[in-house]
């Protein structure tokens, strides 16, 4: 069986969440979670994003992005489990990356409350995704912690990486990063719009 | 049609299919995979900004002009580029229109190429202004012109990717104006720009 054959489909879902893909790893759900979060390019923005805006932000704010990040996203997921109706629009999910994106691209030095804030509603929005996905595909809880334990080691190796960077090039790379990000989920949003 | 995400490897690479729109199953993917045309994956997105020569000329003169203007303009440029850019693809998903598409996206390397060959130094905000404008007329048209598929996301990545590394090439390119040498040479690719700008705009009027 191909790599190919092994990947299933998961409807859309009905209150305008993610379409959602799985993937089966054959090591079980909690590795098909990660999987799963791993092909999501949106989600895998998102991380990345907050990723970037806390590096540029200092090491406090690396610090709260380690264990807020994906405690909010487990969160989000265990509401989508437990609360199928409460799957956040697409639109939302999409926008939310972007906004994050924008924020990395401008570099603002956000207040502390408003960062928290930032990382909580976005892993919340994209950790219901998340878990409406695996709720579909019968990973259940196991499947979400996949996820947020992949979100977890990114969010905690590659912020340490950047956060060490101080030359203006470094950082200049990181906030074009940002715009890029901005700039797919804007186009994103007018695919969806229209219908993509 | 689902808005929807998946990996696909182009023509007569074997396709890589993470996912699948609620309509069509593997043998649907490996359709789309083999018709690199439609919007359905990473490379397609890619190759999408390259495939026009205006398009190419006017974002590696984008690049040129902030490495001329040096520091903040060479990475303010390329930064608001693509941002601006989406936001005119976002219209043109949307339906919106643009008067003159062609004739602005013409008018952007005839300008930005005289930019460069005279080696303007207008304010930051000025220069913003002008890419940001252009950027619009740029990706409008790639927004009408996006062709309908399965896949938004890949395909969106890998668009402001290649528009990126577009403005990286320019930006390496224009380098060489820190040597005496390559301050007329890079004024001179700016002629070059400017050039097949005007013919880009006769192309468009006639």
């Amino acid at each position: 069986m191909t790599f190919t054959d092994h990947c299933s489909r998961i409807p859309w879902h009905g209150a305008g969440g993610a379409l959602a893909h799985l993937v089966q790893t054959g090591f079980g759900g909690f590795y098909d979670g990660m999987a799963h979060w791993a092909i999501t390019p949106e989600d895998v923005l998102v991380v990345l994003a907050l990723t970037l805006l806390s590096a540029l932000g200092g090491k406090d704010r690396v610090r709260r992005l380690v264990f807020t990040l994906p405690a909010a996203w487990f969160a989000g997921g265990l509401m989508a489990l437990v609360f199928p109706t409460l799957l956040p629009p697409m639109v939302l999910t999409l926008a939310s990356f972007g906004l994050v994106g924008l924020l990395v691209a401008l570099n603002r030095h956000l207040p502390d409350a408003v960062f928290v804030l930032l990382v909580l509603v976005t892993a919340v929005i994209h950790g219901a995704g998340n878990g409406g996905a695996m709720r579909e595909a019968g990973l259940g809880w196991l499947g979400l912690a996949g996820a947020c334990v992949a979100v977890f080691v990114v969010a905690s190796v590659l912020p340490a990486l950047l956060v060490r960077i101080e030359k203006p090039a470094g950082r200049i790379a990181m906030r074009v990063g940002g715009s890029w990000i901005a700039a797919a989920a804007l186009l994103m949003i007018g695919w969806w719009f229209r219908g993509g | 049609m689902l808005f929807t995400s998946h990996f696909s490897l182009g023509t007569g690479v074997p396709a890589l299919a993470l996912a699948s729109a609620g309509h069509s199953g593997a043998a649907g993917l490996l359709a789309h995979a083999a018709h690199p045309e439609t919007a359905d994956g990473l490379i397609s997105g890619l190759a999408h900004p390259v495939s026009g020569a205006d398009h190419v000329l006017a974002m590696i003169a984008v690049g040129l002009w902030g490495a001329q203007l040096g520091k903040p303009a060479v990475w303010v440029l390329p930064v608001a580029f693509p941002i601006a850019m989406a936001f005119g693809g976002m219209m043109g998903l949307l339906g919106i229109p643009m008067p003159g598409v062609e004739i602005g996206i013409a008018a952007s390397a005839i300008v930005l190429g005289i930019m460069v060959l005279a080696a303007a130094r207008p304010p930051l905000w000025v220069a913003g202004i002008i890419v940001g404008l252009f950027a619009l007329f740029h990706g409008h048209a790639h927004g009408t012109e996006l062709p309908e598929g399965a896949n938004g996301t890949l395909y969106s990545i890998g668009f402001v990717v290649a528009t990126g590394l577009l403005h990286a090439v320019g930006i390496a390119i224009g380098l060489i104006h820190r040597w005496d040498w390559g301050k007329p040479t890079l004024r001179g690719a700016g002629a070059f720009v400017a050039a097949g700008g005007a013919f880009f705009l006769y192309q468009a009027l006639a």
